[in-house]
């Protein structure tokens, strides 16, 4: 499968090196903000579309993350990326062991029920207390200070292509990943938890694994995003943006990573498209979302292969559920 | 091997055609001499008639100048910002940076609005905040380029301190969400009461938007304070008024609130309402030939009784008719303009009132008292009033 | 005194939450669907309230004529979209409600509008009781727990002691042993999710008068009977009254001795009790 995707991953990638040259400012941050959702998504496929863990809360370790960078901040000068930035991502790595601990031992629904609560505990924490402005959020003056001569985060062109890199690098790395003995043993997981089980795989462990990688890897979108708005706010941890996220993949495609990318463009155009039409553009966002839930059951990656079974062009494929 | 090659250079030049074609639409802007408007409001949610309410006292102002402002012709851009902070700083630039625009009018919601001062600080642009009372915007986060038509959050609640005080009350007890523009009012108030020599009892809190009160009622209830001062607004503040009727606390411990508490929810609060005194920069019946009109014009041409919202919106416009007045239409010095917006003198339905060198309205604090459907008008709580602006940079002069 | 007030207020906020969790658990636990649009039949309930107690001037008569049309939904909603999704991965499910939440809002949004409505309390009920020399309590708030406690008393009598309880409780927990044994797990489906719906939208109606009518009331209900299901277990309905009544005490003495902690402290009790017990206080594995 990876093969033929091949040609069409080095042309987005290229697409994407080059879209500078011809994007406006406001374009450039658009497509900036669809890769670091792309990295976002990425973190849950692992999760949902890999290992079978469907959860509703991965929006709280985006957000863990992206308040660690505005709190750790200076006030006035810019924050050393270096240092801010591994912080964000123990911070929300140790997120995920606490909750993870707590919530791999059940499964099915009492899983996603319990790590929506765990999202919502942590979205009420920051909400109703002042420990980072409430409700109202906190402001970062300036972006991060990369200190490496020539590279200027507060430069649209340079933060970028530095989120292109982490995109790139995090692509690779779960490609990687899931093509190892322990990606292998995640997907047996999915597949079929008992079996792993017999077979001698401590699946607890594993899925904890899984969990924590996963929330890691949030973190670093969710700093992303604190770095680039330079505001953060409790809602990017809101069960909205958990929802969304999983919305993303299931446009795209679960279980593939280039679906978890595909679905974040899409997702986020998508809603640029609905808003430029009318004001009431949640209503049509909630008919799409229900539409490609009951149509389109393996995302816009799976869209070829439905239309060619269509056709009758090619054999029937077995339902993945 | 001819085939995969075909294939990169065909998905190449496609690509780069969609992306040419598709994504990037503006070369360089003609310039027009159409000024570029950029509404940011609440058009759905919660704030959504604000939102309504302050673009039609806007359009109304334009109308009656002839549709033009300073003499020159306006472009609309709207966004909805659904009142979401998370969104607002994307909304902001959409209309900075997407469609150019030369002002940017917004917002109702304060966390909002503090994500477009930032956009407006970041790129220049000319903010005119036409709601939102965040105290920074014309505090802490004070700019050249940014002004506001319609209060800081200091501003109602301060004159309530003196109200409550000349009425007898000495132990008060406030209760509020916890978020900005609870607060900033709260502390508003306790600051002027407790000035006077009156005492806090109790500041209570909760969750916004939480709106379960009948743990804080009954703790009133047993606190026994002379009087409540409380801020709440929308669905908050109908609930907050039943409730309290319910438990029988009105006629014996008197409630007392920012206009909030009663603006825009009366016929929703009915009976629990009737005879609360709250303070305001506007009331029903404000006796000038201004308000007349503007009510009778508002009326005739929308058919809803016009509010609080549509003259700030009212206002806006005219702040910008003055200050475009007198730099000839010009947008090009921006100093010159900024320091025409700084002198006008808005001859507004509330009444007469100047900018403040933060940039906020210096004005007349009404009290007002329920009756029927209206706030009812029955005195001047405090006389040209002035945001303290604590934190601001600029009026270190 | 006081604490004895706070008592009846934390039993009284319980028991309202119960109401409005008890449609999500009975989904939940006989069907096993998440049902995230829950709040919005919450909110639907609730504008229900207010309009038809608008055109026909009775609270009483709008409740009969709410709970019908809220039903009818239901079994719309169930036959041309839920029932798609019984054999698909619960993530599906969790999307499709998520969609639906979206719809429902934007539909209330254009049809009714975005301002704060009230519902009049019936007459009748409109009295408050003296407690103290200060604070009476509203005979509404006190008729709402009795509706509450009749409703759950209902409920566990129609599923233990009925024969059609006993159909539910087999399609529940062997859906193909009940097929086979010939019973219509299609309509029985049905009636459940449209049961679920009308519980939800009933009270809504009924905490309509104290709680009033306003944009995103259902999203604040959503999450804290989700957390009740969870503490309470899935599908047990003596857990969700516990679970809610347990909240009930959390929120009213937090926001009265903790404020700082009060909205955590649910979450808290979430998190201790999973801690020792993984499928809530009463659940079944």
């Amino acid at each position: 499968m990876k093969r033929s995707l091949l040609p069409w991953l080095v042309v987005a990638g290229v697409l994407l090196l080059l879209f500078p040259l011809v994007a406006e400012k406001f374009y450039l941050q658009l497509v900036t903000k669809i890769m670091i959702l792309s990295i976002f998504a990425l973190s849950l496929d692992l999760l949902v579309g890999y290992t079978g863990l469907v959860s509703l809360g991965h929006a709280a370790y985006f957000g863990i993350a992206a308040y660690t960078y505005a709190l750790a901040a200076p006030s006035a000068d810019p924050a050393n990326v270096w240092l801010t930035l591994p912080l964000a991502l123990a911070a929300s790595a140790a997120a995920a062991l606490l909750i993870g601990a707590l919530v791999v031992r059940t499964s099915g629904v009492y899983f996603i029920m319990v790590t929506l609560a765990f999202a919502q505990m942590a979205y009420y924490f920051f909400h109703d207390t002042r420990v980072a402005g409430g409700s109202d959020g906190i402001y970062v003056n300036t972006r991060p200070d990369a200190i490496v001569p020539g590279l200027d985060l507060a430069d649209d062109l340079h933060f970028y292509y530095f989120v292109f890199a982490a995109l790139a690098i995090v692509f690779a790395l779960l490609a990687v990943i899931l093509r190892s003995p322990f990606g292998r043993a995640l997907q047996g997981i999915k597949a079929n938890e008992h079996r792993m089980r017999t077979l001698g795989f401590a699946t607890l462990r594993y899925k904890l694994a899984a969990f924590v990688l996963a929330g890691t890897i949030a973190g670093l979108a969710g700093y992303l995003a604190a770095a680039k708005e330079g505001y953060v706010n409790p809602e990017m941890m809101a069960w909205h943006q958990s929802g969304a996220v999983l919305m993303m993949l299931i446009l795209g495609g679960m279980g593939t990573l280039v679906g978890a990318v595909l679905g974040a463009f899409s997702y986020v155009l998508l809603q640029e498209w609905f808003s430029a039409l009318t004001k009431h553009w949640q209503l049509l966002m909630g008919g799409f979302i229900v539409a490609a839930v009951l149509l389109l059951p393996q995302g816009l990656v799976g869209l070829p292969r439905l239309l060619l079974r269509r056709r009758g062009l090619r054999s029937v494929q077995p339902n993945d559920d | 091997m001819t085939d995969r090659r075909q294939f990169m250079q065909q998905a190449g030049a496609l690509a780069s055609a969609a992306a040419i074609g598709g994504l990037s639409p503006s070369i360089a802007r003609a310039q027009t001499a159409k000024l570029r408007v950029g509404m940011m409001l609440p058009y759905t949610g919660t704030y959504a008639a604000l939102g309504t309410a302050i673009t039609q006292g806007f359009k109304l102002a334009v109308e009656e100048t002839g549709g033009n402002l300073g003499g020159r012709a306006l472009e609309y851009f709207t966004v909805d910002d659904e009142s979401e902070p998370s969104k607002a700083t994307d909304n902001a630039n959409k209309l900075v940076q997407r469609d150019k625009v030369d002002l940017l009018l917004g917002t109702v919601h304060s966390g909002v609005v503090m994500a477009m001062v930032k956009v407006a600080r970041d790129n220049g642009t000319l903010l005119i905040i036409p709601n939102a009372g965040a105290n920074a915007a014309t505090g802490g986060q004070c700019a050249p380029n940014i002004f506001r038509t319609s209060f800081s959050n200091w501003q109602p609640a301060h004159p309530m301190g003196k109200v409550m005080y000349d009425r007898g009350h000495r132990k008060v007890v406030t209760l509020t969400w916890k978020y900005g523009a609870g607060e900033e009012s709260i502390e508003s108030f306790k600051e002027a009461f407790t000035k006077l020599g009156g005492s806090i009892a109790k500041e209570m809190y909760l969750p916004f938007p939480n709106v379960e009160f009948q743990p804080f009622i009954t703790e009133i209830a047993s606190l026994k304070p002379d009087a409540v001062f409380v801020f709440f607004a929308g669905g908050g503040a109908v609930k907050l008024t039943r409730d309290y009727a319910a438990a029988g606390l009105k006629d014996k411990i008197p409630l007392y609130g920012t206009g909030f508490l009663t603006d825009g929810t009366l016929e929703a609060q009915g009976a629990s309402a009737q005879g609360l005194l709250t303070t305001l920069h506007y009331g029903d019946g404000i006796e000038n030939a201004k308000n007349k009109q503007f009510r009778y014009n508002y009326g005739k041409k929308y058919g809803v009784q016009a509010d609080v919202y549509a003259v700030q919106g009212y206002d806006a416009a005219l702040l910008l008719h003055g200050g475009l007045n007198a730099v000839k239409g010009s947008f090009g010095d921006k100093k010159a303009l900024y320091g025409a917006l700084e002198k006008v003198k808005i001859d507004s339905p509330r009444g007469p009132w100047t900018m403040s060198k933060a940039h906020n309205p210096i004005q007349d604090i009404y009290l007002r008292k329920v009756d029927g459907n209206a706030n009812q008008v029955i005195g001047v709580a405090w006389k040209a009033l002035e945001d303290p602006a604590r934190g601001c940079k600029m009026t270190a002069a | 005194m006081e604490w004895l007030i706070q008592i009846l207020n934390s039993v009284q906020y319980g028991l309202l939450l119960f109401l409005v969790a008890s449609g999500l658990t009975l989904i939940f636990g006989i069907m096993g669907v998440i049902n995230l649009a829950h709040g919005s039949f919450y909110m639907i309930g609730a504008y229900l309230a207010f309009t038809l107690s608008s055109l026909t001037g009775s609270l009483w008569l709008a409740l009969p004529l709410g709970i019908a049309l809220s039903a009818a939904l239901g079994l719309v909603l169930e036959w041309a979209l839920i029932s798609r999704l019984y054999r698909r991965n619960h993530l599906y499910q969790v999307l499709l409600t998520f969609g639906l939440i979206l719809i429902f809002e934007e539909l209330r949004s254009i049809i009714v509008g975005d301002d704060v409505h009230s519902v009049a309390i019936p007459a009748v009920l409109a009295a408050s009781l003296p407690l103290t020399e200060t604070l009476s309590y509203p005979v509404y708030r006190l008729f709402i727990s009795a509706v509450c406690l009749a409703l759950a008393g209902l409920m566990y009598v129609t599923i233990q002691k009925t024969r059609f309880g006993m159909m539910i409780r087999a399609a529940a927990s062997n859906p193909e042993m009940a097929t086979s044994l010939g019973l219509d797990i299609r309509w029985i489906h049905a009636l459940v999710f449209a049961a679920g719906v009308a519980l939800a939208a009933f009270a809504g109606m009924i905490a309509a008068p104290v709680s009033s009518v306003f944009p995103g009331m259902g999203n604040q209900v959503l999450i804290v009977c989700f957390v009740i299901v969870v503490i309470g277990g899935i599908g047990s309905l003596k857990g969700a009254l516990i679970a809610a009544l347990l909240i009930g005490f959390a929120d009213t003495f937090g926001k009265v001795l903790l404020p700082e902690v009060a909205s955590i402290a649910v979450y808290l009790l979430m998190a201790v009790v999973l801690l020792f017990r993984p499928l809530g206080l009463f659940g079944r594995a």
